[in-house]
């Protein structure tokens, strides 16, 4: 018998940080399926690139550090962060885009930090920021869907081609997302009316039927995917919720004012990376508040900042510097939003029972 | 009735399938009982027999000392056969005097008298009758009752929200109590009511009890002044704290008591030890004690008397021999024991008896991704995490700055943690080397004002000295003077 006196308590919910990453890894395959399937095996080929390289590098890192790999590489972090980092890169990037985001990711977003739970940023971001920021042409090669198996899709082999030999007729290919479109348009003082039919369908986008990062143009199964961590409790509402809505009520607002200007809500909220941003990157634990109020600040600020990035900022699309950005923000947030505490005042002195309260009837006779 | 909520809490697996079915059944005298003089909160009671004393059954072996404090009882008739240290049910396993009885199985009762209506004696009588039968509170606090009772009456409280919510895992011995002996209960509240002078009363059961529920309501229906509140199951519903802010709404303030709120909180099982000190002039000597856990053979709930070892119950209910942990107690608060050769006390509602896999003691902890869930599930409002880095680093101060003595100790965090952080044993370290730090402090203190003392005092006694020369000298000249002013007339 061992009566080492560990303390209370001894027992345990059924949950541990491999579950938690299992869970949304699981919530993340659907729309990544969905993403290889409308742009064919370079998408596949590529995800593969990133996450093995995360993979190798955490591993590497691990064993740097003297951490037992087994325990840490199990907890599926680093596989994750190769998933979400491919899901936000375009399809068709070449190789080395995927692999030098994937270290980049693993050792300078995450490893240089202590590794898991120290990092100040979401790595996969980080290394989306450090890529758009030094490979703009790569990082923007957008094209239409090409659906596997379809007559305009790749073979395997050609596949092979494109992500490791690179494309060889970008101008044939490459397309423009919404977003981007919308900005150089815009940028014409083109007005909306003009702009949009032809080139967007709100229905088509929400499927995923649109240009875009190979993981984030099927909002409905994002959607879906986030729906369910919700419901296994792997995420809380907190984040997606308070990003969503910033989104809407500025995109919302702003719409009413000046129709002819600012794309509708429907148009923000199914283009680009922001549902997948508001369900499965910002909510990444590590680099988020720990707190409920916490939580309602940092995805109201990553909204907000993501629409701003996209109306009057220097990128079509802004998921990944909003991230970026409130993460660098989350110590400042889990300093000031702390819980009250329980009998004392938001400024932590006793809190006296209020006089009239005191008298308060408990159960006043009746049963129930 | 009206129920607010509290914050946080977890809703861990109930596990009282084990030995919810089980009736009550009373637990063979053991050959010898060993009786703890210390089983309350604050000052050891005063051996009053002598090694070689035959002693009646609730005779008094301990005398409370005053303050706080409780007396203790012979739990059988026998002999006093030793007065010394034996293992107190602790972790720490630190050895505690102790009244070893043997009994010499007659189990005869000492001489009593038979007790007077209690509806007629003063509520201060009422009190002290409930202080001489050595009843404390019964949930795990262990303080003694019936000065729970007198500060209560003192501070005017309006409400006795009696605990029967019993929200530990695997503990059901509040559950059959509750089920089996609700008039006697029910009579025991009575009895506070009086004794606290207050209106009315509220026994709080959770919502997975519906049999206790039933028995309760039936025992109390034609009293408008006690209701029953069915609680949701969800620990640590039980903690007075929390069973307070259920039920009202309110906070205990910081550093304050629940009394503040209107609301004095007693388990179910103080109320049964108050109805059979009362009615039947039983000292407090036995309790319902539930035997579970998967390395239990036979699970179930025995009425044992103070002092058994928890090897004489494990021994009752088939052995535990695939035991890897005993608990006192539920999982969620329990306390390990160092063996099973440890008496039961008064505030024993459980011994848990786990397998090394019910027990987790290969899970290894890694390091917290701040994912908020003890955040969550805090019922104080703390952020556990935050307490346990500071705590890891030795930052102390750091870790008081986020509520590290608001913690109850509840274990609602680190049973979410998905990192298996033993947050509350971070906490637990952080609070003991705190209070060394305070007792040192303290001691610096008591030695500064020694050394000052001494030292006015040797001041006082010099300048005393140099006064009394001062006086002498003076004394003398004024007689020389007197004998010039003579010799000169
Ligand atoms: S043990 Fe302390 S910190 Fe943890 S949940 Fe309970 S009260 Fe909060
Ligand atoms: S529950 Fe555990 S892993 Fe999550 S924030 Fe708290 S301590 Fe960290």
């Amino acid at each position: 018998m061992s009566w080492f006196p560990a303390s209370a308590p001894h027992a345990h919910a059924p949950d541990s940080v491999p579950r938690i990453m299992g869970l949304v890894l699981a919530a993340a395959a659907p729309a990544l399926f969905c993403g290889v399937a409308l742009f064919g095996w370079p998408a596949l080929n590529l995800l593969l690139v990133t996450v093995i390289t995360c993979l190798l590098c955490e591993a590497a890192c691990l064993r740097l550090g003297g951490k037992p790999p087994r325990l840490f590489l199990g907890d599926g972090s680093a596989a994750l962060t190769g998933v979400l980092l491919a899901m936000s890169l375009p399809p068709w990037a070449p190789w080395w885009v995927g692999a030098v985001g994937g270290v980049f990711a693993i050792v300078v977003g995450k490893q240089v930090f202590g590794g898991i739970g120290q990092n100040l940023f979401n790595p996969a971001m980080l290394a989306r920021v450090m890529l758009l920021v030094s490979f703009p042409v790569e990082m923007t090669l957008w094209l239409e869907p090409r659906p596997l198996f379809s007559s305009q899709a790749p073979g395997f082999l050609e596949g092979l081609a494109i992500t490791f030999g690179g494309i060889p007729n970008i101008d044939a290919v490459s397309g423009a997302t919404v977003l981007s479109h919308l900005r150089t348009e815009l940028g014409l003082s083109r007005e909306l009316g003009q702009i949009l039919p032809g080139r967007y369908q709100p229905g088509l986008a929400g499927v995923g039927w649109t240009g875009g990062s190979a993981g984030e143009t099927s909002d409905l199964l994002i959607l879906f995917g986030g729906l369910w961590l919700l419901w296994r409790r792997a995420i809380t509402w907190q984040i997606p919720v308070a990003m969503l809505l910033a989104v809407l009520v500025l995109s919302g607002g702003l719409h009413l004012a000046d129709p002819r200007r600012f794309a509708g809500p429907e148009v923000h909220l199914l283009s680009g990376g922001l549902m997948l941003g508001a369900f499965f990157i910002a909510t990444d634990p590590v680099t988020s508040p720990t707190t409920k109020l916490g939580q309602l600040i940092f995805g109201a600020g990553c909204g907000a900042l993501i629409y701003i990035i996209r109306v009057w900022g220097g990128y079509p699309e802004g998921v990944a510097f909003a991230v970026v950005l409130m993460n660098a923000a989350t110590p400042l947030i889990d300093h000031y939003a702390r819980p009250r505490i329980y009998g004392r005042t938001w400024r932590g002195q006793s809190r006296p029972v209020p006089e009239r309260a005191k008298h308060r009837a408990v159960g006043s006779g009746e049963t129930e | 009735m009206k129920l607010f909520d509290f914050w946080g809490g977890v809703h861990p697996a109930g596990q009282k399938h084990w030995s919810a079915e089980r009736p009550i059944e009373l637990l063979p005298m053991p050959a010898r009982l060993y009786v703890p003089l210390q089983q309350h909160t604050g000052r050891s009671a005063l051996p009053v027999v002598a090694i070689g004393e035959k002693v009646g059954k609730g005779q008094l072996l301990g005398r409370e000392q005053g303050g706080v404090s409780a007396s203790v009882h012979a739990p059988t008739s026998g002999k006093v056969v030793a007065i010394g240290n034996f293992t107190a049910p602790h972790a720490s396993g630190l050895p505690l005097p102790t009244v070893i009885v043997e009994s010499d199985g007659e189990d005869r009762w000492v001489e009593r008298e038979p007790p007077p209506d209690p509806f007629t004696l003063e509520p201060e009588q009422v009190a002290a009758r409930i202080g001489a039968a050595g009843v404390v509170g019964m949930g795990g606090a262990n303080f003694p009752a019936a000065l729970k009772l007198d500060k209560a009456r003192q501070a005017k409280v309006h409400t006795l929200a009696v605990n029967g919510a019993e929200c530990e895992p695997y503990m059901t011995c509040d559950d059959r109590l509750m089920r089996e002996r609700a008039e006697q209960i029910v009579d025991g509240v009575r009895l506070m009511l009086h004794a606290l002078q207050a209106p009315r009363a509220v026994i709080a059961i959770e919502d997975n009890k519906p049999e206790a529920v039933a028995r309760l309501r039936a025992a109390c229906q034609e009293d408008r002044n006690l209701a029953i509140a069915v609680v949701p199951a969800r620990y640590p519903a039980g903690s007075a704290k929390q069973l307070i802010q259920l039920l009202t709404g309110l906070e205990t303030p910081a550093g304050g008591r629940g009394t503040d709120t209107g609301v004095l909180v007693h388990n179910v099982g103080t109320a049964y030890a108050v109805h059979r000190a009362l009615r039947l002039s039983h000292p407090l000597i036995s309790r319902i004690v539930t035997v579970t856990g998967d390395a239990v053979a036979q699970p179930q709930n025995l009425e044992a008397p103070i002092g058994a070892l928890v090897d004489d119950l494990l021994a009752f209910c088939g052995g535990a021999p695939a035991a890897a942990r005993l608990l006192m107690g539920g999982p969620m608060m329990g306390q390990p024991l160092p063996g099973a050769q440890v008496p039961i006390v008064k505030g024993t509602n459980g011994i848990l008896a786990l397998t090394a896999a019910a027990a987790r003691l290969t899970v290894e902890p890694s390091p917290c991704i701040r994912c908020g869930r003890c955040v969550d599930a805090c019922p104080m409002g703390l952020m556990p995490l935050e307490m346990s880095k500071r705590t890891r680093c030795d930052d102390l101060d750091g870790a008081l700055d986020f509520g590290l003595i608001d913690c109850i100790s509840c274990g609602s965090c680190a049973y979410v943690c998905p990192s298996h952080i033993p947050l509350v044993q971070y906490f637990e370290y952080a609070r003991g080397v705190l209070e060394a730090r305070q007792r040192a402090e303290q001691k610096a203190k008591e030695t500064r004002r020694l050394l000052e003392r001494h030292q006015a005092r040797l001041a006082r006694e010099e300048q005393a000295k140099a006064d009394a020369a001062a006086r002498r000298r003076a004394e003398k000249e004024q007689a020389k003077a007197k004998t010039k002013a003579g010799a000169a007339a």
